[in-house]
């Protein structure tokens, strides 16, 4: 049976309001490739994406040309790697970042994320030379993505990683002086990271994973828009009913593709990630569905209970359409990749302190914010630690890509390009963290990490 | 497993028919059809066909009938596995 209307509100949603498949990720388990020989390690982490992924690109867009949905991102995440080099003893770890860099490109994908280290409760020696290889790895990789679990509820903050991570976003920043600091766009910092997430650049499959599985990140702020557009005056009941419906609509189409994808390549079926992701495209801000609930600048008092009402009517509609959802789930909020927030950001309504605020009801953290290259590595440890200590005692994920853009100061901006966008540099508090970031040790778990 | 082919825009002479004639090359059966003209000349035509059996690639298809809405101008094509409208419309 025919509905017109289901019909042309559906290619209306593609066609004029950026509704898309964000991302099919593929994650893919690197623990059978450990051996002894460090070479060896290389030449199996090789062997093993290249033929797993091999046809992961082409079946997303054969699925996107036959069901009309457009997939934008295929990406592929892998264990932390750290488990795997420090198991073969390596010091030097930037061999492995360069063989997950051509293994990627030989299949396709657009980002590869697992870099990654789990070390919140204690960094292992081979896991302090991992990190210390961080840096380097970026700069000599160009689509590999790294991410540091420094935080959870359960066992609070380690601060000696929070003080190391400093240093290593702002050394990530300078080996990439010459592209902005983009090294630091590809670094996240977590607290009670998931080992589902298909975005980037926090994507990693983690080790409560099988051996291979697909993920799918859906995103659609423009089609959430679009839809608030005709609300103009109704009461915040009818936004948020109206909000979860159409999270509805997108994650079922999540859920289609994921399925078909998992099908179609033999792999199992793991979660929809119901993210509104924002990109830099007109009519793609999350920044802009604010403004929509009657705010006149993203940023303004207000903000950050229109975007508690927003990620929660998400997670509700979408939770409704999928068995599985899983990831970070939630509005996103990364200031160079939405152009609402850009200009917000541009015009000071949007600042550093009321981003801290938003963190701590939206689905992540502070996220690709470009701060002065003279910002101290204390001053990031600090920024980390704040956004830490949200995570940890609220029970959920939060994350910190701060990008210390060498040579640039508050006033100029920063671009890198496609989706990472463009950045207006942002001040930081000048006053000084040095002293509270060198202590050094354990913030305890929050008393309600003791739920058994 | 069937398609929905939705034509959209100017209305003339002649758009069922081309896009049918296309079907019946590919060996495309037509299942249902449903079509309006909204307000001014906007043409809307739904249709649901069968591509279990088609002769070509349903990518080819697709081409063929996109390239039908240039030739004929001012309209969209979209050609669209079914299962996409009825996964995220209906429970």
């Amino acid at each position: 049976m025919i509905n017109t209307n289901e019909i042309i509100s559906t290619i209306n949603m593609v066609k004029y309001q950026k509704l898309d498949v964000r991302t099919v990720t593929m994650g893919i388990s690197l623990l059978d490739c450990i051996d002894s020989n460090k070479d060896k390690v290389i030449s199996n982490i090789k062997k093993k994406i290249t033929t797993y992924a091999k046809d992961l690109v082409r079946t997303g867009e054969d699925i996107s040309n036959e069901f009309g949905i457009p997939i934008v991102n295929k990406r592929i995440s892998v264990t932390p790697l750290s488990m795997i080099t420090e198991a073969c003893g390596a010091v030097d770890c930037v061999p492995f970042a360069i063989a997950l860099d051509e293994a990627a490109k030989e299949v396709g994908v657009n980002f590869i994320g697992g870099f990654s280290a789990l070390v919140h409760k204690g960094i292992r020696p081979g896991e302090a030379n991992f990190i210390d290889s961080i840096p380097e790895a970026l700069a000599a990789t160009d689509i590999v993505c790294s991410s540091v679990n420094v935080a959870n509820t359960r066992a609070g903050i380690n601060m000696d990683a929070v003080k190391k991570m400093g240093e290593i976003v702002k050394k990530s920043a300078e080996l990439t002086a010459d592209k902005g600091g983009i090294g630091a766009a590809k670094l996240v910092v977590f607290a009670n990271a998931v080992e589902d997430n298909p975005f980037m650049a926090g994507a990693f499959h983690g080790v409560g994973e099988g051996e291979c599985v697909i993920n799918v990140g859906v995103s659609g702020p423009g089609v959430v828009s679009a839809a608030l557009a005709e609300m103009d005056g109704a009461p915040f009941d009818e936004v948020a009913e109206k909000i979860k419906k159409t999270a509805f609509h997108v994650t079922r189409m999540g859920e289609l593709v994921a399925r078909e994808a998992s099908k179609r390549l033999g792999v199992r079926f793991g979660i929809v990630d119901l993210s509104l992701a924002p990109t830099p495209a007109m009519g793609d801000s999350v920044a802009h569905i604010l403004e929509a609930m009657g705010l006149e600048s993203c940023g303004a008092h207000g903000t950050t209970a229109a975007l508690a009402l927003l990620n929660d009517a998400v997670k509700k509609g979408g939770i409704m359409a999928s068995s599985h959802v899983g990831g970070l789930s939630g509005a996103f909020i990364p200031v160079s990749e939405d152009a609402g927030m850009i200009d917000a950001v541009r015009k000071d309504a949007l600042t550093l302190n009321k981003l801290e605020a938003m963190t701590s009801v939206c689905s992540v953290g502070l996220d690709m914010i470009a701060l002065p290259g003279h910002t101290p590595a204390s001053v990031i440890s600090a920024i980390i630690a704040d956004e830490m200590a949200i995570g940890m005692v609220n029970n959920k994920t939060t994350a910190c890509r701060l990008i210390p853009v060498p040579g640039k100061d508050v006033g100029e901006e920063v671009s890198f390009g496609g989706l990472l966008g463009t950045a207006p540099i942002m001040p930081y508090n000048p006053y000084s963290p040095e002293k509270f970031i060198a202590r050094g040790g354990r913030i305890p778990a929050p008393l309600h990490s003791q739920r058994n | 497993m069937r398609a929905v082919i939705a034509v959209i825009g100017k209305d003339r002479p002649g758009i069922i028919a081309k896009v049918s004639n296309i079907c019946f090359l590919a060996n495309s059966n037509i299942l249902d059809i449903t079509q309006t003209v909204m307000q001014g000349d906007v043409f809307t035509m739904v249709m649901l066909v069968d591509v279990e059996n088609l002769q070509i690639s349903f990518g080819e298809f697709k081409e063929k009938l996109q390239a039908l809405a240039g030739e004929l101008g001012g309209i969209e094509i979209h050609v669209q596995r079914e299962e996409i409208f009825s996964s995220m419309h209906r429970i």
